[in-house]
């Protein structure tokens, strides 16, 4: 069994910077586990201290049940892919990949058949005899892999080892690795910033934020059920749409209209809240059909500017606040937003990006009829940025 | 680095090519001047009879001077103690310096103390610093017969090779700061993440030392060696100093001079200089050819 | 990765360490310079008793009579003026080499490092004749030349590795923007490149400094011998005492103002003494 467990991991550097603080997470045999977040986060110090690459602080990681804090990277039975690869310049690739099994003193013929067959998985087979240098990017990425495979460790931990690839190759490497894992069964802790590589590549992930866990749990449930204001910034692309809302007697007044409060969504409080809703939630009026007598609003908006993907549209536009009054609870919303460092902090919370169907007629400078599915509101404390839902 | 070879020269860059060697030509002169020109010179005065005390006397004998001094007792014997000690200091440098630099990349702080520290016997005057050695070893005025476990009465400039003794010690405080800072450089060429996949792949201190360390190091050890061997060849002020070449301790270097200033010989000393050069030419060959020692890489110290 | 508390105090014991080692000779040097004539030979290494006698020696007779102050001040013209010519020279050169594809390129460069390698005894007897026809024997010519050729070659790769840091957009920017090649120089290239000029100064200024063989070859009296060559002509009090004193003095007297330096520059020194070995 493989399992690794952070318990009150806590690591303050020499100069006093909490790099990660109190944090606990346990990783099952064989999950694939990925830490996401904005750049210092302390998603890498936490890797690094699971390899035992950085002293821990305070707390414990425990690899299978054991506690491992004072022991040296070499004994925790870990393998580590590295941003930059760190390949042995000076070896070929065949060395590169036996070298941990040369130091731990296995026969030639033992490494040189364990390498064989790792470099056949990674389709590296020809490339054997060659130096780093000599390599392309992607062939490089696909070493580093592979020095760690042939070690057959507990775990493997790999700090953005997509990051130095182009992004075509990005896609094609993320699969790769994905079926790789998915084949060898190795638990695997994986570090990036790219929250998509997060989504499509976790078991589970867990969203990190100036040192903090901020939740952990399926793609689907920090899609769908994101427990505050940065993690529902963080998932999903484009970003959540954030608005001012005001509660009272059930409904909630938007912006953009006036609509019952979803299912789950509120504590049963009135007053000033932050409403965030996906850009998937909207759409041409045109393209709803019967669906907006069901549930949502249906508004009129000047579309500022359009981005056409071919698969997807993005109208950007703009209501007027009329339906909230309150100047202080935008400023709020806004200095929210900017604290928790969503990327996209669009400028007067008026701004709204909405993705709507291709065949869309919508053009730019237009005033428009869209509809929001308000059933897919997510409603947030205004002070603590907190998920406000009315079970648990 | 192409030398400007594309195909058709336009006007351009003929106008680039005639600026540039126009902006190089002083120092490339004050460069020949002293070295290319003498050395033909000196060739020239070895296969004479020069001595100048004798102004009268001379011409030319052909290789007369280079059997003289090929077949001369003394001759050998400096050259033994040239290459000794060269061979001796640059170890002994190569060792200390390599651990110097390995220290030096792991400051915690105090990197500027450091730095000063290890670029005092750098600034120093040879001469300075050889009178410094000379004065602490002397039976009299010195302190080091007043240490511990050393003689009261050791005549370190009385024997052979306890004047080599001090003379070695001396080199090498001098030129081991030098010989770090070289190492440092190519030191901090290698990528702190490599040690960091060793560490995971199971290697200690050591053997990250000799299995990464080392081999990466291997271009910068070998230009710091050459530079390093043909400096300390070239041995003289520290010698001079102390022992003004007694007790067997004269390097070729001195040999040349005693023969050219002292002696004025200049047909002998020269046949000497021209000698050392062919020595050093030996080295040098031996060093970029043998070696492989990639110069380019490099860079000109002392 | 730290460890805290243990390894600092391995470091400090050795940055001591180092230290110490650094500065016995120097200390030893300022001891032996403060201890009465007749104490020299007491083998102590703190002296018993303080004297300035030494120094007081050394400045005496004034200009023509002590035997320090002349070939003092004649180090520090001779130095000086090699290094701003060397420099100057060294600068063109660089320039040319970092910026512009000319054929011979490599050859200079290779000449240089060939130059950096040379025995400068092999020239001492060519030298010693030619500057005598010449009449630049015992003059200051005499000794600036060969410094100039010695110190070219590391002037020159220093340079050329701070020129090829500044962005060759700079100057085309200028030169769009209204400037001749040669104002784009002076107002963008040199005040960029003026702090590496400084640090090659400061290495030139060293190495002539510190020359012991041209400077008892080539000169004959104080006229322009310098203080390394002056050191090992010292005299002592009498014709029958050891000059230790006085040397010891002289000695500190000249590298004081090194070590000074040094602490002050050390940065700057360094890089320019590693300027090139991390290729850009």
């Amino acid at each position: 069994m493989s399992e690794i467990a952070l318990e009150g991991v806590t690591k303050v550097f020499a100069d006093g910077q909490e790099a990660v603080k109190d944090m606990s997470l346990e990783i099952g045999d064989g999950e694939f586990m990925i830490l996401v977040g904005p750049s210092g986060c302390g998603k890498s110090t936490a890797l690094r201290m699971i390899a035992g690459l950085e002293d821990i602080t305070s707390g414990e990681v425990k690899i299978d049940g054991e506690v491992v804090n004072d022991r040296a990277p070499k004994d925790r039975d870990i393998a580590m892919v590295f941003q930059n690869y760190a390949l042995y310049p000076h070896m070929t690739v065949r060395e590169n990949m036996g070298f941990a099994l040369k130091l731990a003193g296995v026969d030639k013929e033992e490494i040189d058949r364990k390498v064989e067959e790792a470099a056949k998985t990674l389709d590296l087979t020809q490339h054997l005899d060659r130096r780093p240098a000599n390599l392309s990017g992607g062939q490089r990425q696909r070493v580093a892999m592979g020095r760690a495979i042939v070690r057959e460790p507990k775990a493997f931990l790999m700090d953005e080892p997509l990051s130095n690839l182009d992004a075509k190759l990005r896609v094609q490497m993320r699969t790769e690795v994905a079926k790789l894992q998915s084949r060898l069964g190795t638990t695997t802790v994986y570090v990036t910033h790219d929250q998509t590589e997060a989504m499509t590549l976790g078991d589970r992930v867990a969203v990190m934020r100036a040192g903090a866990l901020q939740q952990v749990g399926t793609p689907a449930e920090l899609y769908g059920a994101p427990i505050n204001l940065f993690v529902a910034g963080f998932i999903g692309s484009p970003a959540m749409n954030f608005m001012p809302a005001e509660l009272s007697g059930g409904r909630v007044k938007l912006p953009i209209g006036e609509a019952e409060v979803p299912e789950g969504a509120g504590d049963g409080r009135e007053g000033q809240v932050v409403a965030g809703l996906r850009p998937e939630s909207f759409e041409d009026v045109e393209m709803v059909g019967d669906l907006r007598d069901e549930r949502g609003v249906v508004f009129e908006a000047e579309i500022d500017l359009i981005e056409s993907l071919g698969s997807d549209l993005y109208a950007y536009f703009h209501v007027e606040s009329g339906a909230v009054e309150s100047d202080q609870l935008a400023d709020l919303v806004e200095e929210r937003l900017e604290e928790t460092g969503v990327p996209e902090v669009r400028e007067g919370q008026e701004q709204i990006v909405a993705r709507l169907d291709p065949a869309s007629k919508i053009k730019r400078g237009q005033s428009a009829e869209l509809w929001a599915d308000t059933s897919k509101l997510h409603l947030f404390d205004a002070e603590s940025g907190e998920r406000l839902s009315r079970s648990e | 680095m192409s030398d400007g070879a594309t195909a058709p020269t336009s006007a351009r860059t003929r106008s680039e090519h005639r600026l540039a060697w126009l902006l190089c030509a002083p120092a490339v002169l004050a460069m020949l001047a002293v070295t290319a020109y003498p050395i033909g010179y000196a060739i020239v005065l070895s296969v004479q009879q020069i001595d100048l005390r004798f102004p009268d006397e001379g011409g030319f004998v052909g290789l007369d001077n280079y059997t003289s001094v090929l077949s001369s007792q003394l001759w050998w014997t400096d050259v033994f103690n040239t290459v000794f000690l060269t061979v001796v200091t640059v170890s002994i440098e190569l060792v200390l310096g390599m651990a110097i630099a390995l220290v030096m990349r792991r400051a915690i702080f105090g990197r500027g103390v450091v730095r000063t520290a290890v670029l005092i016997p750098y600034g120093i005057i040879t001469v300075v610093a050889a009178f410094a050695w000379q004065f602490a070893f002397a039976p009299d005025s010195g302190f080091v017969n007043n240490l511990p476990l050393i003689s009261d009465e050791m005549d370190w400039f009385g024997g052979r090779f306890s004047s080599f003794a001090v003379i070695i010690m001396a080199e090498v405080w001098k030129t081991t700061p030098f010989m770090a800072l070289l190492l440092l450089a190519g030191l901090v060429t290698i990528d702190g993440q490599l040690y960091e996949a060793a560490k995971v792949d199971g290697a200690s201190a050591w053997q990250r030392f000799v299995r990464i360390t080392l081999p990466l190091m291997k271009p910068a050890i070998l230009v710091a060696l050459l530079f390093r061997t043909l400096d300390a060849f070239r041995v003289f002020d520290t010698i001079y100093i102390m022992t003004a070449g007694a007790q067997d301790t004269e390097s070729v270097s001195i040999l040349g001079f005693n023969q050219l200033i002292s002696r004025l010989n200049l047909g002998l000393g020269s046949a000497v200089s021209v000698l050392i050069f062919l020595c050093v030419l030996a080295i040098a060959f031996l060093y970029v050819r043998v070696l492989g020692t990639r110069v380019e890489e490099g860079r000109p110290g002392n | 990765m730290e460890r805290g508390g243990r390894e600092y105090a391995l470091w400090s014991i050795a940055i001591t360490v180092v230290l110490i080692f650094a500065l016995i000779p120097v200390l030893w040097l300022i001891s032996v310079s403060l201890k009465p004539p007749e104490a020299i030979t007491d083998g102590r290494f703190i002296p018993s008793e303080v004297s300035f006698d030494n120094y007081k020696s050394l400045f005496e007779g004034g200009i023509d009579g002590s035997p320090f102050i002349k070939p003092l001040i004649n180090s520090i013209l001779i130095a000086l003026t090699t290094t701003v010519i060397s420099i100057v020279l060294a600068s063109f050169a660089a320039y040319a080499i970092a910026r512009l594809e000319f054929p011979g390129k490599r050859v200079i460069l290779a000449g240089a490092l060939a130059i950096a390698m040379f025995p400068p005894i092999s020239t001492i007897g060519p030298l010693f004749d030619m500057w005598r026809a010449l009449g630049i024997y015992d003059t200051y010519p005499g000794l600036i030349i060969p410094y100039l050729t010695f110190s070219l070659p590391l002037s020159i790769y220093a340079l050329t590795a701070f020129f090829r840091e500044i962005p060759w957009e700079l100057e085309q920017a200028a030169q769009v923007d209204g400037a001749t090649p040669f104002q784009a120089f002076r107002k963008v290239i040199v005040p960029l490149a003026a702090p590496g000029m400084f640090t090659a100064a400061i290495l030139v200024f060293i190495f002539a400094w510190n020359d012991f063989l041209f400077a008892i070859s080539l000169t004959s009296s104080d006229a322009s011998r310098t203080v390394p060559a002056a050191l090992a002509f010292f005299t002592g009090e009498s014709s029958f005492t050891e000059p230790t004193g006085s040397i010891a003095a002289a000695a500190v007297v000249v590298t004081v103002p090194i070590i000074v330096f040094v602490l002050f520059f050390q940065r700057r020194i360094v890089s320019g003494l590693t300027a090139g070995a991390v290729k850009g």
